[in-house]
């Protein structure tokens, strides 16, 4: 009698369109404190790149100094990353998209990385309209030099040490629609669905997409008093309507089809659908948008959402001019003109 | 190439100062006058008269009003180096008109506008006083361009009094003004009626003369910020990020040009470079890492200013290994500082730019046809040692016309170093980003892109493992170190070698690099025909160093470091490196911001070895 073992079958795992299981795009484990908003948002990322079907080699991802940054390393495994400088990943990201065009670049940044120390590279990357899905996981604090104020905390919001803060934050979406961005959106790290579909819509945005991610810092900025506590922004948090984003590839389910609903083209083809709630939101109204946030500010309340798309302007690369092809992989024949050229440059200098 | 040829005089041309083909003409005027033009062609008639020719530029940080100098050096031998005497002086300018007299050697020759007469206060000089508002008005009925145009009558005036082919002065404002037909009528005309004025009026002793010679065939005149830019389009630039700072800004501005003209996709016109103006210097230098890290061949150019702001990224660009170009057009001092005024200050800075443990690797050309061949080398080498490598110019040679031989298209192909594609990581089955496999400290990288499962890997500037994992452990960061360090110990051998520009066997040596070169090669001849002291000379193109300046050292009683700057930098790099042989290193300082002359050199080794 032979001994017959039996296994479980092993489960297939699903996969995505170009055959990649969910794992793949996983990256190192997250050594952030447990319970941070942050890992919250490296899963969506996953997600999205999932359902997106992203190839990981086409990925760049870059970041610059802090908690936040430190996350790139937690994602898409089997792209190449770049933790740069503090508050510098704005310039690195230009770089690599003149370098190379053919790469998407997803850049993650905190509040103290954009807001304080690279507000104006931010600023200038957005003027020039780099292609760039850029992530601020925004905790109004500084993590990991042991909770100071960043330039996004709120007024009259507490540090730990019960220091209260005296100035006005810094709304990096209003500055970002003053500079010409054309994908403006805020959300929250602990509201899962809202935030996948935003990242999904910034990732097959064209030129510079922005989401100013609030993501409470459950070590110093978590407590009563903090304004970026996830009690807070819970508690806070008015959304403008509730966002689905449809894949080029897939058709508009009826949950969208129905109801009053705006639909939003995205460049590769995909759609972005806004359903409805109690306000009656544009956002492609720019002004609008603007005077929302204003008022939003004042209110204090918090503001989730897609809150200003506009139409997608040329890119940086485009602005340039250049060749289709990566700049970084050009043979010499088309980067080194030739002796006849030199010559003639020569004869002129005689 | 080892060294210019163009240059190379014999000392014998240095013992009787002749007045012929050997003078220099200092122009006085005030900053936007618009004489420069006028300037450029002076210069280029003597240099079409065969006469081996240098103009140097002697600005102040000023838009406009406050006095400028041009001075031509003409030199039969070549000696074309600063040199501090004038003889011949056109005096334009009231603001400096007492101190252009006052400076003028006895003897000399002063053109001096009619309007400054009353300031003549010498005996000593021959003076020939020109009314140029009168003849101004003759050949230009245009008000507002009279200023302009008076310049061009002093090319005459000054033409005639040396004796230079009218038709030459005239070929040179063609070339000068070639796709402006009416400035070239308006110009020329000013200049004949400038050369024609003094012909009738001037009592010419023909003491200051320019005669027909042949030492200009095939060559060019250039200026260093050109030079540098040729380079940089040659060696197959891709990104370019800067920031304006003087004295820098031109070698962006005519890459900017060069690849307008020269680098396009034929076949959609696209353009296969970017260059992108930065909010300052720090965003500039990120381009540049970034476009590094993705695989383009990237440059910035900047000064000493800019040089701090770039730091942070130096040190990532080092530590993290990452190819990048920094050019580093010298000037004096911090801040504005002088930024007008040349220096070699900034050597000791580049060196060791940035936070932690760093070196860089720096090329310092000697001349332009070594700015040029050199900037072409810093992406080889950058790409070759996955690294940070500095171009060191100046200001004298970034922004001054100098005379050289005919650029030579590049001899080999451009090097991308170790870069690893999918059909390599696919046949080795292996890659960690900083393994040494070579053992020659430089690791393999691949470009985002690269579709294979093992191209990934994430740059950051903390502590990695050979695998570029994350990792704080003691030893991986010591190991990484040394390896690092291997890395720089590879580069000594493949940067551009030192030249042993003179061996005469005699026990003093002079060491020098950059723009100090020239003036050195004139200190030589005339510290031999002056006091028959032979001294030898190792010209330095690059850090780090290697043997060959030891031996040298070693085999020299002294060795003079001759340098730009107050803290004797080259030679403190020197001490660093060969500690036992610091006694033999001394010193030869000049700092006050004006280009290096042969007498200055001649002096300090003279005085020194009186001393001994």
């Amino acid at each position: 009698m032979s001994t017959t073992v039996t296994e479980p079958a092993a489960k297939t795992p699903a996969v995505n369109k170009i055959g990649q299981p969910l794992a793949a795009y996983r990256g190192a484990a997250s050594t952030l404190c447990s319970g941070c908003g942050h890992d919250a948002i490296t899963n969506q990322i996953i997600k999205s790149a999932y359902e997106l079907n992203l190839e990981s080699h086409r990925v760049a991802k870059l970041s610059g100094i802090g908690c936040s940054s430190k996350t790139t390393a937690y994602f898409l495994g089997q792209s190449h990353g770049f933790n740069s400088v503090h508050g510098r990943m704005a310039a690195v990201a230009t770089g690599v998209n003149l370098a190379n065009r053919t790469l998407l670049n997803i850049g993650v940044s905190g509040d103290g990385d954009t807001a304080s120390i690279g507000l104006g590279q931010f600023l200038h990357m957005i003027r020039r309209n780099v292609q760039i899905c850029y992530l601020i996981e925004n905790n109004g604090v500084y993590g990991l030099t042991k909770g100071q104020f960043s330039a996004t905390a709120d007024k009259g919001s507490v540090q730990k040490k019960g220091t209260e803060n005296d100035m006005m934050p810094i709304d990096c979406c209003a500055l970002a629609i003053e500079m010409g961005c054309s994908f403006v959106a805020r959300s929250f790290s602990g509201d899962m669905k809202q935030l996948g579909t935003l990242i999904k819509g910034a990732m097959v945005h064209k030129g510079t997409a922005l989401i100013d991610i609030v993501s409470p810092c459950v070590t110093f900025n978590n407590h009563e008093g903090s304004t970026k506590s996830y009690k807070f922004a819970k508690d806070h948090e008015e959304a403008l309507h509730e966002i689905g984003f449809v894949p080029h590839f897939e058709p508009i389910t009826a949950e969208y089809a129905e109801g009053s609903t705006k639909t939003i083209d995205m460049p590769d083809g995909s759609k972005i659908v806004l359903k409805k709630l109690h306000r009656d939101y544009d956002p492609s109204d720019r002004d609008n948008a603007l005077k929302l946030l204003g008022q939003a500010r004042d209110e204090r309340l918090f503001l989730t959402g897609l809150i200003y798309m506009g139409k997608p302007q040329p890119e940086l690369v485009e602005q340039k001019h250049l060749v289709d092809a990566a700049l970084a992989t050009l043979p010499e024949a088309q980067i080194r003109p030739s002796a006849e050229v030199l010559q003639k440059i020569m004869d002129s200098l005689k | 190439m080892s060294s210019l040829t163009a240059n190379q005089p014999s000392a014998a041309g240095v013992q009787a100062r002749s007045k012929v083909n050997d003078l220099v003409i200092q122009i006085a005027t005030s900053n936007g006058s618009g004489s420069q033009s006028a300037n450029a062609i002076l210069l280029r008639s003597i240099f079409q008269m065969g006469v081996p020719v240098s103009g140097k530029n002697i600005f102040p940080s000023n838009i406009q009003g406050l006095p400028t100098w041009y001075t031509i050096r003409a030199n039969k031998d070549g000696w074309t180096a600063r040199r501090k005497e004038i003889d011949v002086t056109i005096a334009m300018n009231i603001e400096s008109i007492q101190e252009d007299i006052r400076e003028l050697r006895p003897g000399g020759m002063l053109i001096l506008n009619s309007e400054l007469k009353q300031f003549l206060n010498r005996s000593d000089i021959q003076v020939h006083i020109v009314p140029f508002n009168e003849l101004v008005v003759q050949v230009c009925p245009e008000v507002k361009l009279r200023k302009l145009v008076t310049n061009m009558i002093y090319v005459g005036v000054v033409g005639n009094l040396l004796g230079i082919d009218l038709a030459e002065i005239q070929k040179a404002i063609d070339k000068q003004f070639r796709s402006k037909p009416k400035a070239v009528e308006l110009n020329r005309n000013a200049a004949t009626a400038g050369y024609n004025w003094a012909a009738e009026h001037l009592v010419n002793n023909r003491e200051f003369l320019i005669e027909r010679m042949d030492k200009t065939t095939d060559k060019i005149l250039i200026e260093g910020n050109m030079a540098t830019a040729l380079g940089f389009l040659y060696g197959g630039v891709t990104v370019v990020g800067w920031y304006p700072i003087t004295p820098s800004s031109s070698v962006c501005e005519n890459l900017i040009d060069l690849l307008g003209k020269y680098r396009h996709d034929p076949q959609t016109g696209k353009a296969t470079y970017a260059v992108v103006q930065g909010e300052d210097e720090i965003a500039s230098m990120g381009f540049v890492v970034g476009a590094g890290w993705a695989g383009a061949r990237s440059m910035t150019a900047t000064s000493g200013p800019g040089i701090s702001l770039m730091a942070e990224m130096a040190g990532l660009s080092y530590f993290a290994e990452i190819p990048a170009v920094i050019t580093d057009v010298q000037r004096m001092g911090p801040s504005t500082g002088l930024p007008t005024r040349t220096c070699q200050g900034d050597i000791i800075k580049a060196y060791f730019l940035s936070h932690g443990d760093c070196r860089h690797i720096l090329l310092i050309p000697g001349n332009v046809a070594e700015a040029y061949e050199f900037a072409m080398e810093s992406l080889n080498l950058a790409e070759r040692f996955q690294t940070l490598v500095f171009l060191m110019t100046d200001l004298d040679i970034g922004m001054n016309n100098w005379m050289s031989d005919a650029f030579p298209f590049p001899a080999k192909p451009i090097d991308r170093g170790k870069v690893l594609t999918a059909e390599d990581l696919e046949r080795l089955k292996f890659f960690e980003r900083y393994r040494d496999l070579d053992g020659d400290g430089i690791p393999y990288r691949t470009l985002p892109g690269t579709k294979h499962p093992l191209a990934a890997f994430f740059t950051r500037g903390t502590g990695h493992t050979p695998a570029a994992t994350y990792s704080e452990s003691p030893e991986n960061w010591q190991a990484n170190m040394d390896r690092l360090t291997k890395k720089f110990d590879t580069a000594r051998q493949k940067v551009p070698q030192p030249v042993i520009e003179k061996a005469s066997g005699s026990d003093v040596g002079i060491i020098a690099y950059g723009s100090s070169d020239i003036a050195v090669k004139e200190s030589l001849a005339q510290m031999e025909s002056e006091s028959g002291l032979k001294v030898d000379y190792l010209r330095i193109r690059a850090l780090p160093v290697n043997g060959a300046v030891r031996k040298y050292i070693e085999s020299h009683r002294v060795a003079y470091v001759v340098e730009q700057n107050r803290d004797a930098q080259m030679a403190s790099i020197l001490r660093m490196e060969y500690p036992d042989l610091a006694p033999k290193i001394r010193s030869i300082l000049h700092y006050d911001g004006m280009p290096l002359d042969a007498r200055t050199v001649s002096d300090g080794v003279l005085q020194s070895e009186r001393k001994k």
